[in-house]
């Protein structure tokens, strides 16, 4: 390939094509939202319905409890987001500005902790948070989730970088130790900070499988957990389905295209696996 | 010290470096104490909730392995290593492994190859790079369940996108989510399409992260095309590759959510039942406790197997 137009051309071509594969079942989720029941349930398919019904939207959140989904979904992230940066700041300070008995020890456990499939815990969680009573609680789907050694170590990472002569200043200024911890450190420690709230937030929002076990009644369902309910509310009207799938990713997309930036640099850095 | 990301490629585990030896000199026994205290004070919320939560679980789950228990009867009856021998007789058991292995191998390499000449092409110089990577990043991001519903739309029988498509080319339709043939090939074409734009960042990143005056001094020297990728890229970016594919490996094997959403009960015969909805089937569905708690710690094993070869690599890996 001597000619740069060409292969500029087909690298073009390439991209286009794979994007086009990646974008095509959004497009799909949304027209078949828009869709009348005989015209999703055409061959060949109708790509664009000939009148737009929005009211399918209308018709899908009142068909099932999306409003208290979202309420939940809305409360346990921001929760546990707010909960997580907090547990993290603290315990990142502790690790990177402080010597105390059994420092190196602790960090090594804490840091083994990441390799235990959150899976394998399931079942004694599931027996803790029975005898507590705590199942079909907010508490349940909340305080286990608050303390994040992932999040601790960001955080630590960038705390270290922070100059120990801060301090000092600070100090002999009278200022104490958690005063310079929120008004000092963390203003500095804000990109690392804005990427694990991020991840979190996303990440609560998008939470299956413990919301699935630890409730049992619909007015403690997340968004996720209604949806996949959802299902047997309306069985096989797709128009509706597609209408919950659209503004149940509506959310996070949101945030997803208002951070972008954020959130991309924060998986290069350090390669999160949601 | 670099940017405080960027050592970050991989979270390594290089504690004697990070941590600062105690100067011995000027500290204060007192002070030592006071600090003792108050860094507890700090790690006191982490600590409960690990504690609780983390530490406590990975336990009690080991010790029920050894029960049978039912959670309506009051006492675990203990069975010894029977749970662990049931398993080894148990077809569906091994038939959730192997549909485990085969989504493994069926999804990640493929991602992996993709993503990676998704990436090359993204790092030519083109327009609108930011625009297309946001393209294919967006599956990843958006929730599991709401994607996975779109999916279920897209291979259904008769008015699905994919046997629409297939008839174009007159090909006969596949049953997609009723054929035990085709309910895994289904799972794994979905999982490619939504983990290749976490890939493709991360591929991205390793590629920026390779110096131009390599590929300058590769030219002078001759090379070009191919051998360029075969002698420049491939060899400084198997770091990230490895990476990727370690990471790929260990969230594979958690599998659950797609097929739970997509194939309800593990697909036809069990033909997508694999190793976590199995623990979840055993334990949520059929409440045995025990031995449900045996099944997830045979998979503990095998995801820390693959955890133990990352971080063994990732120690000697290439620094640059």
């Amino acid at each position: 390939m001597k000619n740069p137009g060409v292969k500029r051309s087909i690298i073009y071509a390439l991209l286009i094509a794979g994007a086009i594969a990646m974008l095509m079942p959004f497009f799909w989720m949304v027209t078949t939202a828009l869709k009348t029941p005989p015209e999703a349930t055409t061959m060949p398919p109708v790509w664009i319905p000939e009148v737009l019904q929005w009211s399918n939207f209308v018709e899908a959140w009142n068909t099932a409890p999306f409003a208290r989904y979202f309420l939940n979904s809305f409360f346990i992230s921001i929760t546990c987001t707010v909960l997580e940066v907090i547990t993290a700041i603290l315990a990142a300070y502790a690790f990177a500005k402080m010597q105390f008995f059994g420092k190196n020890v602790l960090f090594v456990i804490l840091l083994g902790t990441m390799m235990i499939p959150g899976e394998v815990l399931l079942i004694p969680n599931f027996l803790t948070l029975s005898k507590l009573g705590w199942i079909n609680t907010y508490k349940a789907l909340i305080i286990p989730w608050i303390a994040s050694v992932f999040a601790i170590f960001l955080v630590r990472q960038f705390f270290m970088t922070i100059p120990e002569e801060l301090w000092e200043a600070a100090r002999i200024d009278g200022c104490s130790r958690l005063r310079y911890l929120f008004q000092i450190m963390v203003p500095l420690a804000k990109p690392a900070i804005v990427t694990i709230a991020l991840f979190k937030f996303i990440g609560s929002w998008n939470a299956f499988l413990w919301v699935l076990i630890m409730t049992n009644t619909s007015a403690m369902r997340t968004v996720p957990v209604g949806l996949s309910f959802f299902v047997s509310d309306v069985g096989t009207d797709y128009h509706l389905l597609m209408a919950a799938s659209t503004f149940a990713m509506l959310p996070v997309l949101i945030i997803f295209l208002a951070a972008q930036k954020q959130f991309i640099q924060g998986i290069a850095r350090v390669g999160i696996k949601g | 010290m670099a940017e405080p990301g960027e050592q970050l490629a991989v979270p390594k585990v290089d504690i004697e470096a990070k941590i600062p030896r105690r100067p011995r000199k000027q500290r204060r026994w007192g002070k030592f104490w006071v600090d003792t205290f108050w860094a507890y004070t700090f790690l006191l919320p982490t600590l409960a909730v690990l504690g609780v939560f983390v530490f406590y679980p990975v336990l009690k789950a080991l010790s029920l392995s050894f029960y049978e228990w039912d959670m309506i009867s009051p006492n675990p009856k203990w069975v010894g290593i029977g749970n662990y021998t049931d398993l080894l007789q148990d077809d569906l058991f091994w038939k959730s492994l192997g549909n485990t292995f085969y989504y493994v191998i069926g999804s990640v390499p493929i991602t992996i190859v993709i993503a990676l000449a998704i990436a090359l092409l993204l790092n030519s110089k083109i327009n609108f790079r930011g625009l297309f990577r946001l393209a294919y990043f967006m599956p990843y991001i958006t929730s599991t369940v709401a994607i996975t519903m779109v999916w279920r739309w897209l291979y259904h029988d008769r008015f699905g996108l994919f046997n629409y498509i297939l008839g174009l080319f007159d090909i006969d339709m596949v049953r997609w989510l009723m054929d035990p043939k085709w309910a895994m090939p289904a799972v794994i074409i979905l999982s490619i399409w939504r983990h290749l734009g976490y890939d493709v960042v991360i591929f991205l990143a390793g590629l920026q992260n390779i110096d131009e005056e390599v590929y300058e001094a590769a030219r002078v020297d001759g090379a070009e095309g191919w051998q360029l990728f075969r002698y420049i890229t491939w060899p400084l970016l198997s770091p990230t590759t490895f990476f990727i594919l370690i990471i790929s490996i260990i969230g594979s094997f958690k599998v659950f959510t797609e097929i739970f959403v997509l194939l309800p009960g593990g697909g036809p015969l069990n033909s997508a039942m694999t190793a976590v909805y199995y623990v979840y089937e055993k334990g949520f569905g059929e409440w045995q406790m025990g031995y449900a708690s045996a099944a997830a710690y045979v998979l503990f094993f095998i995801i820390f197997a693959f955890t133990l070869v990352q971080m063994y690599v990732a120690r000697r890996r290439v620094h640059y």
